[in-house]
């Protein structure tokens, strides 16, 4: 098929950024949509202009990589899946698509469509882990038994790959459902309890210093988020915050 | 002349770690705090390592090309993480880990390495759990097992079909609160270009800041390797897309020597490719192959039927379906190793049996495990004569449960829903076994340069065996780097900050710098990625999964002519001082030009087959792999010389004084 494709092109951080229009043709609708975008920097390449930088690693939706607002959507059209398991099946011959990087304060583009993500970083930092010692001198594993139902509650919150696609779908640039599931997993754990109330309210304050928006109870992180990390932890979180607040 | 010496402790195995341990020298802990340590790699292997140094009180600088180390191809990996821990009562034990590791690798790794691998499995579960790492729990709120190819206990922790990621993401907070602490210095979105040598002990770093494209000089007492394998070497593998092999190959310029390249794994269990412009191949996890069972039709004129597309599976009776792992190997069936599953898997499609257009991909049909689940599940929920579909729904809900995320995977990937039909899967370019030469210490040939995890070469001999990546990995960096690197580090207590401002640094930047410079001037006709496809081509179809003389001499004189035209044709749009993804691509592949040379020619000198390795002069009658105790067991350690087509080998003899050398069946 044939497509017209209109991309975020910017220099650098400093630089001012703008729409750019490019044809593709005969793409396969078995390629991914990133393989679209690599066959359109082979042709760049081949006519000397710099290619368009994009984040993507993995291919196999997994590493939270890959990034691009697609017609408006965080990861494209398709509901829960990454970008690099997007594939060129869900676009018809002579579309034309609108490829953007994620938009939001706290994420500020370095390049085309790359932005810097690290204020996730500084989050996790200010408390997003159980602070044991490395050593392997803790007790048995299974001295410390967990109920299947936290277990699978705890994985699902886990199972963030901390992409940033809630953030950029959300009118209000909030950061709450990828810090929620880091807080829910290690609070639906009696390892992660000890230290539950320092966490969140840490974890909290760093999220609003990054400059990330509130919650307003939109939902629209949930329905773009390509691991379907539920609403349930952000309510988790308030409980969590409220507790340690108290 | 550098020469070989594993370090391998005296002893009887069984103390030789213990007693390792209690002799070495401890540098104290007020005077770790002047000691630098670089970690290059923050997956499994680097983050674990990088956590526990800065643990222990030694300032870390960590480098990663990704914007976190959360996204560290060790994120990938599905299926688990072998520890002998005996929950299950099934009779396993460190001794039982030990021999099934070195029986799957094919008699082509250290003992001593691998028995220590053993013996500190156990405690990463430990410490993992303590993380707060979401291992798959049963009712009773104990850990779960499951089991993988080439054995025959149930010894793998899991975490859904996300295990990597969550062991990933355990270390990684690890890091952080070592980051928070200060105790690392965390270098994302840094790509290491050069080791820095200073009287022949590994002093610092050359690396490049990929947003700025700034090069940068580190210095520290030690530097530490974690940088994975070089599966890219194929262009198509199931590595991500950034996976290169630049610190491990620049290394050994440096000194360290590169051990068995050609031991490399292809994965049987692998979504075929479709066409030409796939940028890579994703895994499907062995532990799929706990349910699904794979075949392909009995008769040729209905295979001939599938890849027309005027046949399918579902319409083909049992009994003209080819179970052909069932059929060749009773006792392990569909859990045979890696090696022998994708062997017998080309084999069948070789023969003309497969199963998609182009005849390359078998089934792996879970309908037999979702009639006995959905069975089991009935009477469970007191479902008296359940009828076909009900049992279908709750054996297909069991599935779920179990393999959710990959089936989803594969319906996104191939456009086909696996709960109704069976999946296609054919083997592609995996794990890379060969790496980086080091002894008992984990260290290279060159003096305090130290590499772990899969960028080493000690553990996995000639095969891995599913769910060990993720245990060795964490094994170098929680637990035997940490110890190892010490009695070393104790000799350097009185150094001092390494100072950057020196010749050695000049130099290493200069060439860095020049060689960065040359691309951008080069103004050639091709760019990058077509001379990775040429490689990665040579590679697949003359040094891939099966392999001989004829073809491995072609494979070496094209490469050099590939490589050759590289560097008078290539082209790299872009500038310097600025991220260009072009730029990185270039210093990557003309790395992996070489080590495509060197692997092909350790290919050509290794007269057996073994594991990963498959020469195909070398076969027994039924077809299975014919190894040459006699004149293989040996480490292949090449030292650079100038040129992959002179560099020298050096051979580490291996020693089996707990495991008999036996022909490996799986019969």
């Amino acid at each position: 098929m044939d497509l017209t494709l209109k991309i975020w092109r910017q220099k650098g951080p400093q630089e001012k950024g703008q729409m750019v229009e490019y044809k593709v043709t005969d793409i396969s609708e078995h390629m991914s949509f990133l393989e679209m975008m690599d066959v359109l920097n082979e042709s760049l390449v081949a006519k000397n202009e710099v290619p368009i930088a994009f984040d993507h690693d993995c291919r196999e939706g997994i590493c939270g990589m890959c990034s691009l607002h697609i017609n408006g959507e965080p990861h494209g059209p398709d509901r829960g899946i990454t970008t690099c398991q997007l594939h060129m099946r869900t676009f018809k011959d002579g579309d034309t698509i609108y490829i953007e990087p994620w938009r939001a304060k706290a994420f500020p583009v370095i390049k085309d469509l790359i932005v810097d993500r690290n204020a996730f970083e500084r989050i996790q930092q200010a408390g997003g882990y159980i602070s044991v010692n490395t050593s392997g001198n803790t007790q048995d594993a299974n001295a410390i038994p967990i109920s299947k139902h936290n277990a699978d509650l705890s994985m699902d919150a886990a199972a963030c790959i901390g992409c940033g696609a809630c953030v950029a779908s959300c009118k209000n640039s909030s950061a709450m459902l990828f810090v929620s599931a880091k807080v829910s997993q290690f609070a639906l754990l009696p390892q992660g309890r000890v230290e539950a109330a320092d966490r969140v309210r840490n974890m909290v304050a760093q999220m609003d210093a990054e400059g990330f928006g509130n919650c307003t109870n939109t939902g629209a992180c949930e329905v773009e988020c390509p691991k379907g990390i539920s609403l349930d932890n952000i309510a988790r979180m308030n409980r969590e915050y409220l507790k340690a607040s108290i | 002349m550098t020469t070989l010496n594993s370090r391998v402790p005296e002893g009887p195995i069984k103390d030789k770690w213990t007693t390792y341990k209690e002799n070495i020298d401890l540098v104290n802990p007020a005077n770790k705090r002047n000691i630098d340590i670089i970690v290059v790699g923050t997956g499994l292997a680097g983050g674990s390592a990088a956590a526990s140094l800065a643990e222990l009180g030694y300032n870390v600088k960590a480098f990663a090309y990704q914007d976190s180390p959360r996204r560290a191809h060790s994120i990938a990996a599905q299926g688990g993480i072998n520890a002998a821990k005996n929950y299950q009562n099934d009779g396993d034990s460190n001794y039982r880990l030990f021999y099934d590791t070195v029986k799957g690798g094919d008699y082509r790794s250290r003992e001593a390495n691998v028995y220590r691998l053993a013996e500190v499995s156990g405690a990463i579960i430990d410490q993992c759990v303590a993380q707060g790492v979401p291992f798959a729990r049963d009712y009773g709120g104990l850990l779960d097992n499951r089991s993988f190819g080439g054995v025959l206990v149930s010894r793998t922790f899991y975490a859904k079909g996300q295990t990597g990621q969550q062991l990933l993401l355990g270390c990684y907070s690890a890091m952080n609160r070592q980051i928070a602490r200060g105790k690392i210095e965390m270098f994302n979105r840094h790509e290491m270009l050069d080791v820095v040598k200073i009287d022949g002990k590994a002093r610092g770093i050359i690396a490049r800041n990929l947003i700025t494209g700034e090069l940068e000089r580190h210095s520290a007492h030690a530097v530490v390797i974690a940088t994975g394998g070089y599966g890219n070497v194929y262009f198509l593998s199931t590595n991500a897309m950034g996976s290169n092999a630049t610190a491990a190959w620049k290394v050994h310029k440096k000194g360290a020597f590169f051990a068995n390249p050609c031991m490399t794994q292809i994965h049987p269990t692998c979504i075929p490719r479709s066409g030409d412009y796939q940028s890579k191949l994703t895994l499907m996890s062995e532990s799929l192959r706990n349910d699904g069972r794979i075949w392909v039709p009995a008769k040729i004129e209905d295979a001939k039927a599938i890849q027309q597309g005027k046949l399918k599976p579902t319409e083909i009776a049992e009994e003209d379906r080819d179970y052909y792992l069932e059929r060749r190997y009773p006792a392990y069936g569909n859990l045979v190793p890696r090696d022998v599953a994708s062997r017998a898997a080309k084999e069948r499609c070789d023969a003309g049996y497969g199963v998609n257009a182009t005849g390359e991909a078998v089934y792996l049909d879970f309908a037999s495990a979702i009639h006995r689940y959905g069975s089991e599940q009935a009477k469970i929920h007191g479902i008296s004569n359940p009828s076909k579909e009900k049992i279908t729904e709750l054996g297909e809900a069991v599935i779920e449960e179990k393999y959710g995320n990959l089936f989803q995977m594969y319906e996104k990937i191939v456009d086909d829903n696996p709960y109704k039909t069976p999946m296609m899967i054919y083997p592609a370019t995996h794990y890379t076994m060969g790496g980086v030469w080091v002894d008992y210490n984990l260290m290279t040939t060159v003096d305090g340069l130290y590499c772990i995890g899969e960028a080493n070469f000690s553990d996995h001999g000639a095969n891995r065996l599913g769910a060990s990546a993720l245990m060795q990995g964490l094994a170098d960096g929680y637990f035997v780097l940490p110890y190892t690197i010490g009695a070393y580090l104790s000799k350097d207590i009185r150094t001092g900050k390494i100072p950057t401002d020196t010749k050695e640094f000049d130099e290493a930047e200069k060439q860095a710098q020049e060689r960065l410079e040359f691309f951008i001037n080069n103004k050639g006709t091709h760019s990058v990625d077509y001379y990775h496809k040429k490689l990665g081509l040579v590679m697949w179809n003359k040094v891939g999964m099966a392999r001989n003389e004829k073809n491995l001499k072609e494979a070496i004189k094209e490469i050099q002519e590939i490589r050759e035209d590289f560097w008078k044709n290539v082209k790299v749009p872009g500038e310097l001082n600025e991220m260009n993804v072009e730029l990185e691509k270039a210093g990557r592949v003309a790395d992996f030009l070489e080590l495509g040379e060197l692997f092909a020619k350790d290919a050509l000198e290794r007269n057996e087959s073994c594991g990963g390795h498959f020469r195909e002069e070398y076969v027994t009658e039924d077809g299975e792999a014919l190894r040459d105790d006699e004149n293989y067991a040996y480490v292949a350690a090449w030292e650079y010389t100038g040129k992959p087509s002179e560099a020298i080998l050096h051979k580490e003899q291996l020693e089996f004084k707990d495991i008999e050398l036996k022909t490996r069946s799986y019969k």
